[in-house]
């Protein structure tokens, strides 16, 4: 896993518009979706119309966006398993008996799922990871954060194929681990990468110090961002707010 | 584990929202202690480290396999405080950058994970440190201990949550705690056995590093006697 492998560089306006303002629409959007009541089928479906709408802006063909969607597969399982286990008024589906209520919480959390999944994937694809940090740093998340996570990005991959290094001697050495009980050399393994990435942590210390890190990463020139970049890049989220509200009216 | 949107409702999702930003709040100014702005590329790199780790699968069952949530480890590594925010940043990147974890189910994510897992880790540590500093078999089992009860008890955060704002469709209560506390009573043992095994390795290696054993230095002892007069 790269930390880059879910960034499609861009120059559309959806990929040059100011982070912050995509983090704070994804999460409006995502707070929609999931406050939606779950029978407004109508409602999920103009959702997924909304985001249509801003692949194309962004130029993201959705055979990219599919195969990364899986990651909620495990949840998705769950969901499959509640129509057959949920309790209440059964109907027959497809000659196969089903709880109605089993079957509603099931597509619940297969649609709010799926379209979390998929707004968090337009926002990671439009946004490099270092723009979002960025975004973050300009919502007022504390200094704090901001450093560490911002070295986590910049380390995790050393530190990531370091492991992938480890494995693979491991490996080349006739490891071949089934149960859980042959799990003493992955795990003397991890130990191994925790006092190698501490002690390069200790080196990456000093060596800031030394070049004169004060606590803070300094950002030079920040741009202005005007009321109307704001509401240009609100407009996904206005738009799922109002879907929302109609739906809360209708029903 | 990662939850995903839609698990929970809107309302529980904000509740548990405001709970992880006070629990991270005080992380943060109990990490105050040990970490200031310029040792936090210390905290970046244990970030990373808990971000790999995570990437590694171990088997559970043929053809069943867990990853490590990283709580206990962090927490007996590093501190609760460190630990916390580690796990904390983690949780945030993968659910911004990854897609992994829903945003909304962020707040529950990071209150499970984050906090009641590493928090009750390092409680579960703590109170057994005596046997933790008495052996290296005593800190290999109290690691194990800590991680088991984590998972366990981060799990058992997740079934309050879905039993305060989640849409099981009729589903008893009791049905759901049961698989739920079941799978991770599994998934607990294999954590358990590689945060043990990996606070052991560390511990025979730079065992100033393990957060628990501090104060266990022994006081550097001068000997009369082999004096030349």
């Amino acid at each position: 896993m790269s930390a880059h492998a879910l960034h499609r560089p861009g120059d559309t306006s959806a990929h040059l518009l100011a982070p912050q303002i995509k983090i704070v629409s994804t999460f409006l959007f995502v707070v929609c979706v999931v406050a939606t009541p779950r029978t407004e089928f109508a409602a999920f479906g103009a959702y997924l119309v909304v985001l249509t709408g801003v692949w194309v802006i962004a130029r993201i063909p959705p055979r990219w966006l599919a195969p990364r969607a899986l990651i909620e597969v495990p949840f998705v399982a769950l969901a499959v398993l509640l129509p057959f286990v949920g309790g209440g008024t059964r109907t027959d589906m497809l000659g196969v008996s089903v709880s109605v209520d089993g079957a509603l919480a099931g597509w619940n959390i297969v649609a709010k799922g799926t379209l979390g999944v998929l707004a968090s994937l337009t926002l990671a694809a439009t946004t490099s990871p270092s723009e979002i940090l960025l975004g973050l740093q300009r919502l007022r998340v504390p200094k704090l954060i901001i450093t560490v996570a911002t070295l986590m990005l910049r380390y995790v991959e050393l530190i990531a194929a370091e492991a992938r290094r480890m494995r693979l001697a491991r490996i080349a050495r006739g490891h071949d681990p089934r149960f859980l009980w042959q799990v003493g050399a992955t795990a003397r393994g991890i130990g191994t990468l925790f006092v190698r990435t501490y002690e390069r942590g200790e080196r990456v210390h000093l060596a800031m110090l030394s070049r004169g890190w004060t606590g803070a990463m300094p950002e030079p020139n920040p741009p202005r961002v005007s009321t109307v970049d704001w509401l240009a890049g609100l407009v996904p989220a206005g738009l799922a707010a109002a879907m929302l509200v109609g739906a809360l009216w209708a029903g | 584990m990662h939850m995903s949107d839609g698990l929970l409702n809107a309302g529980t999702s904000v509740l548990f929202g405001a709970v992880a930003v006070i629990g991270v709040a005080v992380a943060m100014a109990g990490s105050r202690r040990d970490l200031d702005d310029r040792t936090a590329p210390l905290a970046g790199l244990v970030a990373a480290f808990v971000f790999a780790a995570q990437m590694l699968n171990f088997p559970v069952l043929p053809g069943v396999s867990g990853h490590l949530l990283g709580g206990a480890l962090a927490a007996i590594l590093v501190g609760p405080w460190v630990g916390a925010l580690c796990v904390t940043i983690v949780l945030v990147i993968q659910s911004l950058l990854f897609a992994d974890g829903g945003l909304t189910a962020l707040g529950a994510n990071v209150t499970n994970m984050a906090l009641i897992g590493t928090v009750v880790g390092y409680v579960v540590a703590v109170a057994l440190r005596g046997l933790a500093r008495r052996s290296r078999a005593g800190l290999v089992g109290v690691a194990f201990v800590a991680a088991f009860v984590n998972t366990v008890v981060a799990s058992a955060g997740f079934v309050l949550e879905f039993a305060i704002g989640g849409d099981a469709g009729g589903v008893s209560f009791g049905g759901v705690a049961g698989t739920v506390l079941g799978v991770h009573c599994l998934i607990g043992i294999g954590e358990g056995v590689i945060t043990a095994l990996t606070v052991g390795a560390v511990a025979s290696v730079r065992p100033d590093l393990v957060y628990l054993l501090r104060g266990n230095e022994k006081p550097l002892e001068i000997r009369e006697g082999a004096r030349h007069e």
